[in-house]
């Protein structure tokens, strides 16, 4: 059996979640007794593809070509599946990102795959794998096998160690590739980054959220002075992003975002079930809410039982203390 | 324009899910099924594209005979037909995106869309997936749509992380909506009376066995309520505290 990891990258550099992918797959080669390669699909990939080493991963196929400098969910299916069916790779495991869910779908239709999406653990044993996920955005989680003789997982960002790299630089081998102008019947012709300077909410690490208790869309001002002490995202409720205050992307819950970073504080969010169904398997949860019966008090590790717009402002001042940012 | 819209049924988002008696389902009984969320804006894409085009929509789902509440539902907001694609055994994604493609095949479909993740079990697959097996282009997770229906092109803008790629595609093609698309119209009382007499066709898929094995369903662990440091500012000095030294994030 061998192991394929969709090394994910835009812009000539590997994504966190390439890393994570990378090490997972070396991980799960290791207790299947199998072999663990990657993929990496763009433009200029071939000189970056031997960093994968350091994650686990002894060989490297790249398919570099000008035209694939942006995704095309097309054509970069197309360049996967092919790689899945000429090098015998069997188990296909991506990120579960925007481009990793779109193209292992696709992957997955061509191969006659079966597809575990949004995997948070991934087991060999006897020569299996089983893999968990959450169902129903984290009310319920699942234990599944593929049956498939191809078989593709996507794994949930931030979830997965990238482990740390300290393996010798990978061996490359550039992937011959036949792509007709017909394969890039979809494809991305330009991509705009909105937010500068702050992290995804899927890929952060902590996430600062407020709720319609903040009162006034002006008071997220306060979220994001504490969000950027601390390095972390900005989420919110959706009564807030019904309300308008905030843009769909921000949305942490049921119908937006499900997120599960190292710290989650929670401003001014009563905690309903399709928020917390979106964020409690944070690692760590704090909330700070004046009314102390707020279901998010259920599932916080700490909270504060008080007033937002006197506790915010404080957490932000020792917090920049504390990291040395006064 | 020839456009379809599938559509599911899912458990509404307050729903506290119960693991079944099987043990690899959830229990479905005291819940309430309503339309998939991310569908409406699915449904409301392809309205609006017939409202200012013309052409004929078409509403497609697959389960069991309930779904038919929401093709009616789908109905009342505006649209020509349903088809029930009808099983009671509904598997995988690949199963589902099979029955779908089947079912689309020959129907000379321009635009097909799907709300970009079934709520349920939450794949973010099948759109892509039947846009595969028809062999089309999709676009997923689509936030922007602009179709110019006598170039025969679509420009779109997906979500990715931090940002918006923009996507070109030619019809026919396949989209998978995402909130932000549109504001869903409500259906009017004259759409839900008109509703109940659009013909909703009934179709027995042939069988697709599931690829992918469910061996347990089990709640997560439930997460104890932690402490409460206090109740106004004096209590952030112990919170970072704790946040350093036991949580050890920062």
């Amino acid at each position: 059996m061998k192991i394929l990891a969709f090394a994910e990258q835009h812009d000539g550099k590997f994504k966190k979640v390439a890393f994570e992918v990378a090490h997972a797959a070396a991980q799960l080669a290791g207790q299947l007794g199998a072999e663990a390669v990657a993929v990496v699909i763009g433009k200029g990939v071939e000189k970056i593809a031997p960093e994968l080493g350091g994650y686990g991963i002894q060989k490297v196929y790249a398919a570099d070509d000008d035209r694939l400098a942006l995704y095309s969910s097309t054509a970069y299916g197309k360049v996967l599946a092919n790689a899945a069916e000429s090098l015998s790779l069997d188990v296909i495991l991506l990120p579960a990102s925007a481009m990793g869910k779109d193209l292992g779908a696709r992957v997955a239709a061509k191969l006659k795959a079966g597809l575990a999406a949004d995997c948070i653990a991934l087991r060999g044993e006897g020569g299996s794998i089983l893999a968990t996920r959450p169902v129903y955005a984290g009310k319920a989680l699942i234990d599944l096998k593929v049956n498939s003789p191809k078989k593709v997982f996507t794994l949930r960002p931030n979830v997965f160690s990238p482990g740390s790299a300290n393996g010798l630089p990978a061996s490359v081998e550039k992937l011959s590739l036949n792509l007709q102008d017909s394969d890039f019947s979809s494809k991305v012709t330009a991509v705009s980054i909105a937010k500068a300077g702050r992290p995804d909410l899927t890929e952060a690490d902590i996430i600062v959220s407020g709720g319609r208790g903040l009162g006034a869309p002006e008071n997220f001002k306060m979220i994001e002075e504490l969000a950027d002490v601390f390095g972390a995202a900005v989420g919110a409720s959706r009564a807030v992003v019904d309300a308008g205050w905030r843009p769909h992307d921000d949305q942490v819950g049921q119908t937006g975002k499900t997120v599960s970073p190292s710290l989650y504080v929670a401003v001014a969010i009563s905690g309903a079930i399709q928020h917390l169904a979106g964020m409690s398997s944070s690692k760590y949860i704090v909330a700070i809410n004046k009314d102390k019966d707020a279901p998010i008090f259920q599932i916080a590790d700490y909270g504060i039982v008080g007033d937002a717009f006197e506790v915010v402002p404080e957490l932000t001042a020792q917090m920049k203390k504390a990291l040395g940012k006064d | 324009m020839k456009l379809f819209v599938c559509v599911n049924q899912v458990p509404d988002t307050e729903t506290r899910v119960k693991v079944g008696q099987d043990g690899k389902t959830i229990d479905r009984s005291e819940i309430n099924l309503i339309l998939n969320p991310y569908d409406e804006f699915a449904v409301e894409a392809a309205l609006q594209l017939k409202d200012k085009n013309g052409g004929e929509v078409t509403y497609v789902s697959v389960g069991r005979d309930s779904n038919k509440e929401v093709l009616r539902k789908a109905l009342a907001m505006g649209g020509d037909k349903g088809i029930l694609v009808k099983t009671d055994s509904v598997g995988d994604s690949y199963s589902v995106a099979s029955m779908i493609a089947s079912a689309l095949k020959d129907s000379g479909a321009d635009m097909i869309f799907f709300g970009k993740q079934s709520i349920d079990y939450d794949d973010s697959a099948i759109g892509t997936m039947v846009a595969e097996m028809l062999g089309l282009p999709s676009a997923s997770v689509v936030v922007k749509l602009d179709v110019d229906e006598g170039a025969k092109k679509v420009v779109c803008e997906r979500e990715i992380e931090g940002g918006k790629e923009t996507v070109e595609m030619t019809i026919p093609c396949v989209i998978t909506a995402q909130k932000g698309l549109n504001e869903p119209r409500y259906p009017s009382l004259k759409g839900i009376m008109a509703a109940k007499s659009k013909p909703i066709q009934e179709v027995t898929p042939s069988a697709v066995d599931s690829l992918v094995e469910v061996t347990e369903m089990r709640k997560p662990p439930a997460k104890q309520a932690g402490k409460i440091l206090g109740t106004d500012k004096t209590a952030v000095p112990e919170l970072v505290r704790l946040l350093h030294e036991e949580a050890k994030v920062i």
